[in-house]
Order: structure tokens, then sequence, then C-alpha cells
């Protein structure tokens, strides 16, 4: 451990929010994987933050309406970093970022951070350096929320960090009635519906979207609707409902349980499926992981199951 | 008619100006806004900042418009005003101005730009989003219809689009597809048998560039589309009505900073293709100056233009003939084929729901375009003679003098300027003010007309800065799409061995940073001229960098808050409105105050006398138009990044 990682992680635990630039630096430098562990595991897991994953495609609003919700929270006294995922790399390797632009905020309010980062053509998952993020700044702010783009995908992704998932569709696009319905998309833990102005067309999206949740059995599931246009409307009653949900979680568990499924993720990008047939397959990599003591990170258990692998060979 | 784009410094120096000009023989008044009166923040605001009286006149209240038209008869005056956001406000406050001479409105004539679209789309000079800002030129127009009747409300530009790389095809088709968008708006208020006079009031505003032959087409194609959506969707039947007028700024995108004299010989070609053919004759013609693209032209300069226009006017044959092209084949034949292009191109707008919505498509089409432009002069395929062929030059008798051969305006403007905005505050009744702007926002929440509040808001002394945060309050503010995400990667089609080679340095820079090389491309100021800027952030991205791009509009606050928060190698700042001089400083304090060490470049409008200043003050490289190479400029930054990693490790 150096003493770079070890006095940044003391100084996210203190809620010293200024330390969070250079620690994000260093989470995404692919050459110092064990100082990145070392960070990651000082800064333990049991940070006070509630990880919030907000996804959905693009065009539905996004961006402004996490302009409101930064506001919103801010407003309340609470401290926010929004790590913005962008999926556009391009061949070149490069990609362009330009979610921040779209998320307004006073410059010298040193109570907001928002960091873009590329997806960096994994496939499947969020990139490890992203989950690393989220967890270390997890402990310095009070909320986190990972923007992501996309349905049907990412927020199963965002699920394997996230407390709690938003995931914001427009009125009039079915698509994510559809993915819901024919169980693509698992059910998420608030769906907002954007463009409230819109009036009728964005009242019926929210009437459909509740019958179909009632179906599915999911009446809890609260879906909110919310507009970003001047006046902002429904964003007190999103507040509200992603509090209620964490409120509601056993959040311990809730992240234990994220951290087994990054982990073995994680572990089935690097050995594959021979590696994991090795572990009995899923299922049997999963039984051997709910075995390990619960406060791991998620390194820790991608060597238990590294270590358990090499053992059955 | 003729005129020249002018204004600056302060209301009392732009009037000189003018009323020079009209001794001269010209016969309008062309009026240039500086960027704070344009987006619509009085000159003590933040953003304000280094540009008060750069790019035009500071006009904050009716005090500035009356000495702006001190001793000028606004009954016998056209006055053409290059004015978007903040339009309903410039009318008002040229009414007031007006009533003070004891003029009539119904007498005045003249026209506002007020075309919001090409603002999102290429010159960024917005205040409010795109449904309100609508309205707001809905307001204008059924308002000056039947009380302002010789007044143009609005001057749809097709000109910006070029200068963003539009294609004449999308010249075309955007343009039009914005005026249907306005006619649209405004057909839900005014009464159906208005519709005629109101689409006989719709102008254009174009742009020609140095192809004038295709450009004349282009006009002529223009004049036929139009025709044709007045009857088939408005029902239009006067010809008078269904003319299409235009005016004219010849293009400046091709004028270029090495061998300026050559843009003369420019100048006139493109003067050509707007008067060649009568039957597609500009009403009124700006000709640029030659040396635009170094800085602010002086009046010099601008009698240069002018002399332009006389010599084409008066010396030549070239008004006594009907019209030139009545019967060529050729001619028939290409404004056909761009006519066939513009109708799929508006369809595919109409597609996306119209020109509002279709916003971001469009804006994401013309940075394509704009980068295939780019292309084809780094790679030779288009020739631009003094830049990349026939670059060899004997020295500039024009440019050697003393300030480098443009105007510089006097630092001391802008405090001037505060001190008489807040000055102006402090002897008005504010009481009367406080009333003028509580009306003023009732009448934005509702529905009704927005110009007669606007009017008695500037009788009662608002300022400019009060008139447009008003509107912010009901409205909310904006922030356009920037159209380098929806631009594609570079074309396969054309392998580009040279960015190869640039990849495979950024490739090991960034193993030896541990991350890949991240820049942030910036826009300080209020300057909107995002092309330079969006052409760097697509082509750092197609060399295999992270880019982080805000667009416009950023103070220097911002920026070093996103350069620290996102861990950038390098930052690029963008400014072309002739504030470096002042904001880049700035930035760079901003960057170091907040702990940023990172290698800075800067391009832009940047005379050869202000480069060395800014490399004291900590700039790593300086970038001008004649530096069209952007692969040059990306070798450039990803070998400063490298040897910032070499000393820091």
């Amino acid at each position: 451990m150096t003493s770079e990682a070890s006095t940044l992680a003391a100084r996210l635990r203190d809620r010293d929010l200024s330390a969070a630039p250079a620690a994000l630096n260093l989470i995404e430098n692919r050459t110092r994987a064990d100082d990145v562990a070392a960070l990651v595991r000082e800064v333990g897991t049991e940070a006070r933050g509630h990880v919030i994953g907000v996804t959905g495609p693009p065009g539905a609003g996004k961006s402004s309406l996490l302009s409101a919700l930064v506001r919103a929270w801010r407003d309340a006294g609470r401290t926010v970093a929004v790590l913005a995922v962008d999926p556009s790399s391009k061949r070149s390797g490069g990609s362009l970022l330009g979610d921040r632009a779209r998320i307004e905020f006073d410059p010298a309010d040193r109570g907001v951070l928002i960091r873009s980062t590329a997806a960096g053509g994994r496939l499947g998952g969020l990139a490890p350096a992203t989950r690393a993020a989220a967890q270390a700044l997890a402990v310095a702010f009070d909320v986190v929320v990972i923007e992501t783009v996309g349905v049907g995908q990412s927020e199963t992704e965002v699920a394997e960090v996230a407390d709690t998932v938003a995931v914001i569709v427009q009125p009039g696009s079915g698509d994510a009635l559809q993915f819901i319905k024919a169980g693509i998309m698992e059910v998420p833990d608030v769906l907002v519906v954007t463009k409230a102005d819109l009036g009728d067309v964005a009242l019926r999206s929210r009437r459909d979207l509740s019958a179909a949740l009632r179906s599915l059995g999911a009446r809890d599931t609260p879906v909110v609707a919310v507009s970003s246009v001047a006046p902002a409307t429904g964003i007190d009653e999103l507040v509200a409902a992603l509090d209620a949900h964490r409120a509601s979680l056993d959040l311990p568990a809730r992240r234990a349980e994220a951290r087994r499924t990054s982990a073995l993720a994680d572990f089935a990008a690097e050995h594959g499926e021979r590696g994991l047939r090795a572990l009995g397959g899923r299922r049997g990599a999963l039984r051997f992981l709910a075995e390990q003591e619960p406060g791991l990170d998620v390194a820790t258990l991608v060597e238990r199951l590294e270590q358990r692998a090499e053992a059955a060979r | 008619m003729m005129r020249t784009y002018a204004g600056h410094s302060t209301a009392a120096k732009s009037n000189e100006l003018y009323r020079r000009n009209l001794a001269k023989g010209q016969t309008g008044l062309s009026v240039a806004f500086d960027l704070p009166t344009q987006t619509g923040y009085d000159a003590d605001h933040e953003l304000a900042r280094g540009e008060v009286g750069k790019v035009g006149v500071p006009i904050a209240h009716r005090g500035d418009m009356a000495q702006l038209m001190d001793g000028i008869p606004l009954d016998k005056m056209n006055t053409s005003m290059t004015i978007n956001a903040t339009a309903a406000w410039l009318l008002g406050l040229y009414v007031v101005a007006a009533e003070e001479q004891g003029v009539e409105e119904g007498a005045l004539a003249g026209t506002t730009q007020n075309d919001i679209i090409k603002e999102f789309l290429a010159r960024g000079t917005y205040a409010f989003p795109p449904g309100p800002s609508m309205r707001l030129i809905a307001d204008m127009v059924a308002y000056t219809v039947t009380r302002i009747p010789k007044w143009n409300p609005i001057n749809i530009c097709s000109y910006h689009l070029q200068e963003a790389g539009a294609t004449p095809v999308q010249e075309i088709a955007y343009s039009l597809s914005n005026a249907i968008a306005v006619l649209d708006a405004v057909r839900d208020r005014v009464d159906q048998e208005l519709m005629g006079p109101v689409f006989g009031r719709i102008s254009f505003f174009v742009n020609a560039g140095v192809r004038f032959v295709e450009e004349h087409a282009k006009l002529r194609a223009m004049g036929q589309l139009w025709e044709a959506i007045g009857r088939d969707r408005y029902g239009v039947t006067d010809p008078k009505h269904l003319r299409f007028r235009y005016g004219v700024q010849v293009n400046s995108l091709g004028l270029t900073e090495q061998q300026p004299e050559n843009n003369v010989q420019r100048i006139v070609l493109e003067a050509l293709a707007v008067t060649l053919g009568r039957s597609a004759r500009a009403r009124a013609i700006q000709l640029p100056a030659w040396n635009e693209a170094l800085g602010l032209p002086r009046p010099w300069d601008q009698q240069w233009s002018l002399r332009i226009q006389q010599v084409l006017a008066f010396e030549t044959d070239l008004l006594e003939y009907p019209d030139i092209f009545e019967g060529s084949t050729v001619m028939e034949g290409l404004v056909a084929e761009l006519v066939e292009g513009a109708r799929a191109e508006m369809a595919v707008v109409a597609e996306h729901g119209g020109a509002v919505e279709a916003v971001p498509y469009m804006k994401g089409a013309l940075v394509d375009s704009h980068r295939e432009r780019i292309r084809r002069i780094e790679s030779g395929e288009q020739t631009l003679v003094g830049v990349n062929k026939y670059a060899e030059t004997e020295p500039s008798p024009l440019t050697a003098d003393a300030e480098g051969g443009i105007l510089v305006v006097d630092p001391e403007t802008e405090a001037q300027q505060r001190a008489a905005v807040e000055q102006w505050r402090s002897q008005r009744d504010a009481s009367e003010v406080e009333r003028a702007l509580a009306e003023l926002r009732r009448v934005a929440e509702s529905d009704e007309n927005i110009m007669e509040a606007t009017i008695a808001a500037a009788r009662a002394g608002v300022t400019t800065g009060e008139w447009a945060q008003a509107l912010r309050d009901v409205f909310g503010s904006y922030r356009a799409p920037t159209g380098v995400g929806e631009a594609a990667g570079s074309d396969p089609a054309h392998p580009g061995d040279e960015l190869d080679a640039i990849r495979e340095e950024v490739e090991r820079v960034s193993e030896a940073l541990g991350r890949r090389v991240k820049i942030l491309v910036g826009k300080p100021g209020l300057d909107g001229h995002s092309n330079g800027a969006e052409q760097i952030a697509v082509r750092a991205r197609d060399a295999g960098m992270d880019v982080v791009y805000e667009g416009i509009r950023l103070t220097p606050a911002q920026i070093a808050a996103s350069a620290l928060q996102e861990g950038v190698h390098v930052v690029g700042l963008s400014i072309l409105s002739g504030s470096h001089r002042e904001l880049i400083p700035s930035v760079i304090d901003a960057l170091r105050e907040a702990g940023v060490d990172v290698p800075v470049v800067v391009g832009g409008i940047i005379p050869e006398a202000d480069v060395e200043p800014l490399k004291s003050a900590g700039v790593a490289a300086v970038y001008t138009p004649k530096d069209f190479n952007l692969s040059q400029i990306m070798r450039d930054i990803v070998g400063l990044v490298g040897q910032q990693a070499a000393t820091s490790a």
C-alpha cells in the first residue's frame, strides 16, 4: 500500500470532498491495480452514501432531470457526486464525454462533483473502475449517482453497484413497458416518466407503467412523473421515493449481494467459461460466494474464487 | 441598399461611425451589438467580462439607444439589427428611441434578425429554451405585421449555416425548415387573412461562397421552394407576398488569414453570386472586410468593402440587363438538382418533428459536413490559394503597420460601461421599474403578446440584463446540443495514415500515464462561434483521446471546476470574439488556483501581437485560422501531454 492510496482513503473517510478528483485519477489508472485495490479496501464497505443508478434511453431527459435532482439535493444540504458513464467509445478508442455539460451546477459549490468516464468497451457489467469509484465516493458524498445510457441491459449492470436503480422513460415510448413485460428488463426500484409537461401523453404513460407493474406483482414500485421544464415538477416526490426505497432496504445485505455479482462478473471476464466450469458453473460460484464473510470487498472475493478454481483443477 | 455591419465600443462612438458611413453614401444602418447585449446580460454581469463593446455596441437601456441614434432621423432610416434572443427587447428600445424623436412606431422601417434556430445550430447567442424563444418570435411577427408594417420582424439566416459547414443543400433545407417552424408558430397567433402579409414580411439572410455559379443556382432554388411553400402550406396567393426576399453577407469562412489581400477578389466573386441574375438578385448586400480573419475591421477596411459594391453597381453593366440566365439549361439543371436534394432533406427534418425538434439532428449533420470540408483542405483535394497551395508570398505592406492592420478596442471601455449601467440604475424610478418587470413576468407566464410589456419596460428604464433575467426566471435557461456526440467518427473510406500515427502516439502516452489521454475543450466567454471548438473535439476523439466538451459560454470558474473534477491532462480553449486578452489569463489563474497544473493551448482569431503576451501568461501554444491542419494540432497536444507526463513521473 502506497502512502498516496492510504492518505486518499483516509481523507475520503473524513469526508474531505477535495480528495475525490485525485482518488478518481488513481482508480482509473490501469497500471496501479494494487493501489486501487488497497484504496477500495481502506475506504471499507460500510459507506453511508446512497448509491443511485440512473439509466434510460438517449433523449429520455436524464440530464435535465439530474440537474433538477442535484439542485434539490443541494438545497437539502446533501453533497452529490455524479459518475456519467458514456457509451460512445469509437474504433479509435477515444470518446466524447458531453454529459456534464447538460447538468447545471454552481462551479463554486464544492459539494457537487461530476466525473465523466468512457464505458471502455467492456461487454456486460460496469467497468471495474466505475464500480470502485462509486464505492470510494460513497464514503465521502451523501449521494452518488451512476448515470448510464440504455434500456434492458444497463439497469442490470448498474444494479451491480447501486443501492437503488431508477429507470427513466419518456412518455409515449413503449420500450420500457415492452421490456418489463417480456422479462428482458428487471423491474427497477423506481420508474420515472419525464416530460410531465406534455400533459395527457405523460399521464397515460404513467398509468400504463403502473398497470404493467401491478400485473407483474410489483405493485410497490413507485412510478413518478417529473417535468424538468421550468417550473420543474415532481422532483420532490422523486427524491422522497428514492429515499423511501433506501430506507426499505437491508443495505448491508444488498451491497454484499451486489459485490458478489460483481466479483463473479470480474472473474468471468478474466477466466471465461472454463474458469466458471471449475467452480461448478455460475450457480455453484454464487453458492460459494454466499458462504464467504459478508463484509469482503470485490477484489478479495475474486481472489477467493480464483483460489477455489485453482484447487478444483 | 448598401450597408456595412458596424458598431463597437460605446453608443456614442458607434453613432459617430454611423454618421460618417451615411455621409459616404451608405443608405442604411446595420447595427452590430456586443455579445452581452445579444445574450441578455448587462456589462456588470460575470459572463460579460472581457466582452463589452468587443464585437459590437453595448446597449443596456433606452438612454444608450437614444445616443446610438442621435441625429439620425428614424422615420427616414432603414435599420438592420443583428439581434436574436433579445430582439423583442431591442425593437422595444428602438420604438422608444423613435418616440423620443417624435416618430410614430408605424413609420419605422428595418429588420431584426430574430432567427433563433440558427443560434442553436451555429452562432450560439441564444438566451431561452427553444419553445419560449419561438413564442417571442411569433409575438414579434404578430405585433409588427399590424403595428410596424414596414418592419421585417425576422430575417432567417442560412448565412451562419454555411459558416458552420453546411453544403448548399443543407443550407436551403435547414433555413426553409426553420421558416416553416416560425410560420407555423405565427399561424396560431394571427388571423388567417393576415398570413399573406406575414409570409411576405419573412426575409432571408443568405451566404454566398466563392463557388459563385452554384451559389447563384442555390438562390434560384430557394426562390422556387419558397414560393411553393407559401402557396401549398399557407395558402398565400399574392405574388408580391410570395417573392423570396433576401439580403446577403458573403462568406467569411473562406476568407483566409494567409495572404489576406486575396480575400478582396474572393469577396468580389461572392458578390457576383448574389447579383448576376436579376430574378434572384439580393435586396441588400453586406460585404465583409478583407481582414476579418485577423480581427475587428477598421473604418478604412469597411470603406473598401463599400467601394466594391459601388464599383459593381455604378461602373459595371451588371444592372442593365434582364435575367441573364433565362433559358440556360445548365443553370436550370443545377437548380433542379438543388431543389430535389433540399426537398429530401426537408422531409428528414419534418420526420424529426420540425426544425425545433430536429436541432440535435441538424447540428450533428453540420458538424459532419464541416469535418469533411476540413479534411478536403488538409488533404489538398480542395484548393485554398495561399493556404494549401501557392503559399509562398512577398512581405505584405497591408499588415506591416504597427497594430497589425486591425482595430483594437480600448480596455477602458468595459469599465466605463459598467459604471454607466450602475449609474443609470441609481438614477431611475425604482418602483416604476419593479412594476414594469412584474408586468413583464406576468405576460411571459400568460399567452399574451410580449411586445406591449416590453416597450413599457423600455420606457420605464429597465436594462437589457433585467429584461432577459425576468424572462429567464419564467422560461428557464438552456444549453444547446453541441453536435459533437452526434457527429460520426473519421470516415473509413479515407483511412488517415496521419491519424493512425497520431493514434499510436496517443496510445503510447496513455500507457505511460496509466489512463487514456483526456482533454477538456472549453469556450470561455459569450462568444458562441463553436465550429472550431467542435472540430477540435471531434478530431481529438478520432485521435483516440477522451474528450470533455461542454459547449459554449463558460466562466473561468466553470472551466477550472471541470478540469479538476474530470482529471484532464490538457486544456484547449477556443475564443473568437477578441476577448482573449482578458479571458485566457483569468482561466489560467482559475486553473492554477484549483490546483490544476496541465498545459493550456488556445485557438481562435488571435492577432500576432497578442501571441507572446498569452504565452508569458502560461499558454503552451496558440493556433489561429492559418493553422488549418488539425492533425498537426493533435500531434502538438499529445506531445505536450507526453512531456508533462515525463517531467512529473
